[in-house]
């Protein structure tokens, strides 16, 4: 999936979208006209027919121009058919020249499907390969990103991360991991107190530099990461970036369930890599009386009242 | 024991709560001797701070003695006498490395939210809403202090507390101020809002050798009490501050503008205050920025503007155009509190400032809702009230 195919297929959307804001003004601003040129003037329905269509087509518009391509382009699909319905209907009762105009505008109108239908694909197939997070999430496939800059020198981050059993420390919804060699073992707190076990193994290590896992294929969250690291520019320490993906149980549902539940994942890598930097600078976690344990996207409804805890 | 909890708006109660106890290493308890009501609790106060909770714990500004301290506490003693500064600060940070202590990366446990309202998050802040920690604040009768080995500054004893207790925010909130604005000989610094920030602004202006301090508000009694600490004074409800700081600076302007006042602003024009009092009431704006639009407009081409009062959200009718085309100079910030502990300490000390001049009423802390209705409502000539526990 490259990044010129998905470019294109905006392109074509938006060029197909002037055209529709194009003919539809004209149909609305000179029925007759339009009429005349497609050899229908002689039929009150198709002249008082010319503005509705114009309208239709204002409509195509401003789908296409205005973010939703997709919708534009299958709408268009929907209009074309019904004008080469309509032209068919006008082709039978008509002979001489307004008879060779009507067949030579369902000519154009054929040749116009079959631009929008490609278009329509076109645009369908660069979604199906992973452009768009709401698509990934339709395949239940959860892709997450976090960055974070951490005041210590590589070496010493790198290591402490490396030591899966350190997560705990700072990942609030890791309940313990356990590591022999290059396997290990997770248990992790899901959705409404559950616990959730799997075994992992390291596929990549590269001293200060990477390192990559991946779960077992057996796991009932099949999920995968990675962290990088690499010298924050002049002196500022070491940069942070970590990726994360995961295949929710339930697809789609089964990740709006989550978030129903208080799940929110990006935030929970966001406070999980926050509270990393404080283990990591300060030494430990930093706790305030208001803030609850845990990463509940309902935190605010969660959060305790600024008082000591009794 | 005994705090003063905010109950909603307007609505302040002194209940019985736990105790505190040490959560983090670094931690120390202290037993409040004196604290104080802040201008900006009267935002909270109003209700136009967002995240806060009824029963949250109020006040930052606040001094006593160390009764506890966690294991990584090595340079306190229990019975040591503190100031503690209002902003926490972890001390091992980039913006702690580099004096920025209300910016600490790693005090706000709570940093996802405020990064929603802010973009970034700055430091936590004792008692001052769940977007900025959700930390319990110090007008208690005792107070969880974290990272006590950075914050707080040992008092010995002879100095009384009403001299050091501002040492938390307002003195050098005030100083910082005025150091924005890179002050030379013969400059004239104009002064939005005479409360207690204020005219420490004003005071610390002198200091730096400004030439000229002009104080504009609508309070007579504020006005006297810049004018003893050397200001010239403007009431806004009576002059047209435009008018009057041309003519002062024979059409120059002032070469630095200090906004003290933040977004509870208000107005001569009624109308005009009207029409921002209802966007904010409805809150289309959150911050009623009138010092801030007039400080703009006022200040001398390629002069400075220091923002030391509190904004929280978002405001309209920005003079971009003004502050952009005439090359002016915007600086703001919570005060970086621990960066000027020591050499205003010293200041105290020397005898170059007494701060204990601001207060004006002295409460124990059960009677901190009265002290709250008097500093909102300006009756009693109400300056700055100071709590005991």
């Amino acid at each position: 999936m490259s990044e010129r195919h998905d470019a294109m297929s905006d392109r074509m959307a938006r060029t197909l979208g002037w055209a529709s804001l194009a003919l539809g003004a004209a149909q609305l601003a000179a029925p007759r006209a339009v009429a005349r040129i497609s050899g229908v003037d002689d039929s009150p329905a198709a002249r008082a027919t010319i503005p509705l269509v114009g309208l239709r087509e204002l409509l195509h518009a401003v789908a296409l121009l205005g973010g939703q391509p997709a919708m534009g382009l299958w709408t268009r699909l929907a209009g074309d058919s019904a004008d080469l319905t309509s032209l068919a209907g006008a082709m039978s009762g008509r002979t001489g020249w307004r008879r060779r105009r009507v067949v030579a505008v369902a000519g154009a109108v054929i040749a116009i499907t079959a631009v929008d239908a490609y278009a329509a694909m076109r645009i369908r197939r660069s979604r199906e390969q992973g452009h768009g997070k709401a698509e990934q999430w339709a395949r239940g496939v959860m892709g997450l990103h976090a960055a974070i800059t951490v005041k210590r020198p590589r070496p010493e981050v790198y290591r402490f991360w490396h030591d899966f059993e350190n997560f705990p420390r700072f990942m609030v919804h890791v309940k313990s991991v356990r590591t022999s060699e290059d396997l290990s073992h997770w248990k992790v707190r899901g959705p409404m107190g559950k616990t959730v076990e799997w075994d992992a193994e390291t596929v990549e290590d590269h001293r200060d530099e990477l390192i990559a896992w991946c779960s077992a294929k057996s796991s009932f969250v099949p999920n995968g990461g990675s962290v990088h690291f690499t010298d924050a520019p002049g002196g500022r320490g070491t940069e942070v970036r970590v990726n994360l993906r995961y295949h929710v149980p339930g697809g789609k549902a089964g990740s709006v369930i989550a978030r129903l539940l208080g799940e929110h994942p990006e935030q929970q890598v966001r406070d999980d890599l926050r509270r990393f930097k404080q283990v990591m600078e300060t030494g430990e976690v930093v706790r305030s009386e208001g803030r609850s344990e845990g990463t509940r996207a309902l935190r605010q409804a969660l959060e305790r009242r600024a008082q000591p805890v009794a | 024991m005994k705090a003063n909890c905010w109950m909603g708006r307007n609505t302040v109660e002194v209940r019985e709560v736990p105790d505190p106890k040490i959560l983090n290493s670094r931690d120390a308890i202290v037993r409040i001797t004196s604290t104080a009501i802040c201008g900006s609790d009267l935002h909270l106060y109003d209700g136009y701070v967002p995240t806060m909770k009824k029963g949250d714990i109020l006040g930052h500004e606040f001094m006593g003695e160390v009764v506890d301290v966690g294991p990584a506490v090595s340079n306190l003693r229990i019975g040591d006498r503190v100031v503690v500064p209002f902003p926490i600060a972890c001390g091992n940070c980039t913006a702690c490395d580099h004096d920025m202590y209300s910016l600490c990366e790693n005090s706000n446990p709570n940093a996802g939210l405020a990064e929603k309202f802010m973009g970034h998050s700055p430091a936590g802040i004792f008692g001052y809403s769940h977007m900025l920690g959700g930390y319990p604040g110090g007008q208690a009768e005792y107070a969880r202090v974290p990272f006590a080995d950075v914050g707080p500054i040992k008092i010995e004893n002879g100095l009384p507390d009403e001299k050091v207790l501002f040492l938390s925010d307002i003195l050098p909130t005030g100083w910082m101020g005025a150091e924005m604005c890179d002050i030379t000989p013969g400059d004239v610094i104009a002064v939005w809002g005479a409360g207690p920030v204020g005219q420490f602004a004003i005071a610390s202006a002198y200091l730096m050798g400004a030439e000229r301090v002009i104080a504009i508000d609508r309070f007579p009694y504020r006005l006297r009490i810049a004018e003893r600490v050397g200001a010239e004074t403007l009431n806004y409800e009576e002059v047209d501050v435009q008018d009057a700081l041309l003519d002062i600076t024979a059409g120059r302007g002032p070469d630095a503008c200090i906004d003290a006042v933040g977004m509870e602003a208000h107005y001569g024009n009624p109308a005009v205050y009207a029409y921002d009092r209802t966007k904010q009431a409805a809150r289309v704006e959150t911050d009623r920025p009138y010092a801030l639009r007039e400080a703009i407009m006022a200040c001398r081409n390629g002069g400075t503007v220091s923002v030391i009062g509190v904004y929280a959200g978002f405001l309209e009718k920005f003079p971009m155009g003004s502050l952009m085309n005439r090359s002016l100079t915007l600086k703001s910030g919570q005060c970086h509190v621990q960066r000027y502990l020591k050499p205003l300490l010293q200041r105290i000390k020397n005898g170059d400032i007494d701060p204990s001049f601001v207060i004006t009423h002295r409460l124990p802390l059960q009677d901190a809702p009265r002290g709250y209705d008097l500093f909102k409502n300006k009756t009693d000539d109400c300056n700055k009230v100071i709590l005991s526990a």
